[in-house]
């Protein structure tokens, strides 16, 4: 299965403050109660600065960008349910700056 | 995976064909078989081949979980052997499901077996912990149990009897857990960390069922081959599986999987005379035709063909007496009320469908709002910390589906006759009432 940085909500810290899907619209949008409704599109690295600004302004630290598998069975270079390719090196560096580990802007 | 070395079968061992094992010996009506007729029964565990052995065999044996999702149990063991540190095994009895008795029914009536298995997954994995998880009406008896093991040295690990609060979400894995750690037993978003590899104070912890230990204890004992001689290659062994419905009241029985189902429940072609559909997997379940149920095999990979799921295996017969929405109705404000009341769109979305589907079954609902079920549905899935919405939005649209007529016919003309009669689906400790034409809160 094909693995990509994808947003995740913690749904028992989320408050439905909303103010993630104000900040990233493109992935993020709000249910009939204000709680976030994320896609499950993989980040790609344009949007990797509204992620990190969602991730880093919610209030309850309810947001994650975590490597994780695509549910859509998507094409792979190995084919059938390997790890999928390594993320870009772009990418890896995108982690390891949400992750904390490296200089922000 | 093969592995060279099989356990050989004792010669005390049942018949590998017969049925039924984890029941063998209960009397229909009688008590609990005590640590004596229990070695005299089935021998005692040799914990030092099982420390040995037991992780290539459980492997070869092809058991899953019996808790709901199927998971392959020497999958979750090798994870949970792979974190590192001396895990911590839990004996989850905490079957929140009203219409599952199976697992308490085993503790009850059989506990050594049960406990058998934990310790054998004690062994096995070098576990530094055991703990029983159980709730208050099986506790007393567990812990007694528990200590006639440990005057006869049969537990590698001593194992703690823990309380589980009643509800339906308390027995959920990570609800489990927290309940272990002296938490509120409700579910944490476990997304970013299994329990596998950091469950009770952090360290890998081994969560099963009592109904998966005792098949452990039997694979522990009688090896793979043994356990491969019923059920099918992908889903070998028996199972357990709670039936009610039926005249006579619930049931616990065991059938090897595989079996068509219509023979395990036992019915005939005529079968739609007697009932108007079946709830497969309980509260969090599907609803399924008669029809579909006849040409289903007892399996989860039948089951799942038809987009249902046995559960932890229940199944539940629908008479005709009963107004299917009513029953649908009660089941989601009792699962409304069984929220943990974490995740936002649970709590919201739940409260709204119940909203819906009383008016549906108990007064006049318009079409718009209950067209609105399915959206209500999609916008719950998936959202919480737990599969509980998820649960109850299977539940809610396979019974729209099944049935279908039924809905037509109270959005044309209102309740219908039978919305007054008493429940069929078994509530645990709860009595639903209706006041009033709208069903009393169960709260």
């Amino acid at each position: 299965m094909r693995r990509a940085l994808k947003m995740v909500v913690d749904p028992v810290s989320c408050a439905g403050e909303g103010l993630c899907a104000e900040l990233f619209p493109e992935r993020i949008t709000l249910d009939p109660w204000g709680y976030p409704i994320v896609s499950d599109e993989p980040l790609t690295p344009q949007l990797m600065e509204h992620a990190r600004r969602a991730v880093d302004m919610c209030p309850h630290l309810a947001i994650h960008v975590m490597d994780a598998p695509v549910r859509v069975p998507t094409p792979t270079r190995r084919g059938g349910d390997g790890p999928g390719p390594e993320p870009t090196r772009a990418e890896a560096r995108i982690v390891a700056q949400l992750r904390g580990g490296g200089p922000r802007r | 995976m093969t592995t060279t070395m099989h356990r050989e079968v004792t010669s005390g061992a049942p018949h590998p064909a017969a049925l039924p094992r984890l029941l063998r010996g209960l009397r229909p009506e009688g008590g609990a078989v005590g640590l004596g007729e229990h070695l005299e029964r089935w021998g005692a565990l040799d914990l030092r081949w099982v420390r040995h052995h037991l992780q290539p065999e459980l492997e070869d044996s092809g058991l899953r979980g019996h808790g709901g999702a199927a998971f392959p149990v020497a999958a979750k063991w090798r994870s949970v052997a792979a974190a590192g540190r001396r895990p911590t095994v839990i004996l989850n009895g905490a079957e929140g499901e009203p219409a599952s008795a199976k697992d308490a029914l085993l503790l009850a009536r059989t506990p050594h077996l049960v406990l058998d298995g934990a310790a054998a997954a004690a062994a096995a994995l070098g576990a530094g912990r055991g703990v029983a998880y159980v709730p208050r009406h099986l506790s007393d008896a567990l812990l007694a149990a528990v200590g006639a093991r440990q005057r006869h040295g049969l537990d590698p690990v001593p194992v703690e009897v823990l309380e589980a609060p009643p509800g339906f979400i308390s027995g959920q894995e990570s609800a489990a857990v927290n309940g272990v750690q002296g938490r509120p037993a409700v579910p944490s978003f476990i997304e970013i960390r299994p329990i596998r590899e950091r469950g009770v104070d952090g360290r890998p912890t081994l969560v099963h069922n009592a109904e998966t230990l005792a098949h452990v204890a039997l694979v522990a004992r009688y090896g793979a081959r043994w356990f491969r001689a019923l059920g099918t290659e992908r889903n070998p062994g028996t199972t357990l599986l709670t039936v009610s419905g039926r005249p006579g009241g619930p049931v616990v029985q065991e059938a090897a999987f595989g079996t068509p189902l219509r023979e395990v429940l036992g019915l005939g072609p005529d079968a739609t005379r007697s009932y108007q559909g079946a709830l497969l997997g309980g509260y969090g379940g599907t609803w399924v035709t008669i029809d579909t149920l006849l040409g289903l095999d007892l399996s989860e990979d039948s089951a799942r063909s038809s987009s249902a799921t046995l559960g932890a295996g229940i199944v539940v017969l629908l008479g005709h007496d009963a107004c299917p929405l009513a029953e649908v109705a009660r089941v989601v404000r009792y699962m409304e009320g069984e929220s943990a009341g974490q995740c936002g769109p649970c709590v919201h979305g739940l409260a709204a469908l119940d909203e819906v589907l009383q008016g549906l079954a108990f007064a006049r609902q318009s079409r718009a709002n209950v067209e609105a079920i399915g959206e209500l549905c999609a916008l719950v899935e998936g959202r919480g910390a737990c599969r509980h919405p998820d649960g109850v939005a299977r539940f809610v649209t396979s019974a729209c589906a099944v049935f279908a007529s039924e809905v037509a016919a109270h959005l044309r003309s209102g309740p219908c006759r039978r919305v007054g009669a008493p429940s069929e689906l078994p509530f645990r400790g709860r009595v639903l009432r209706r006041q009033g034409g709208v069903a009393a809160r169960p709260r």
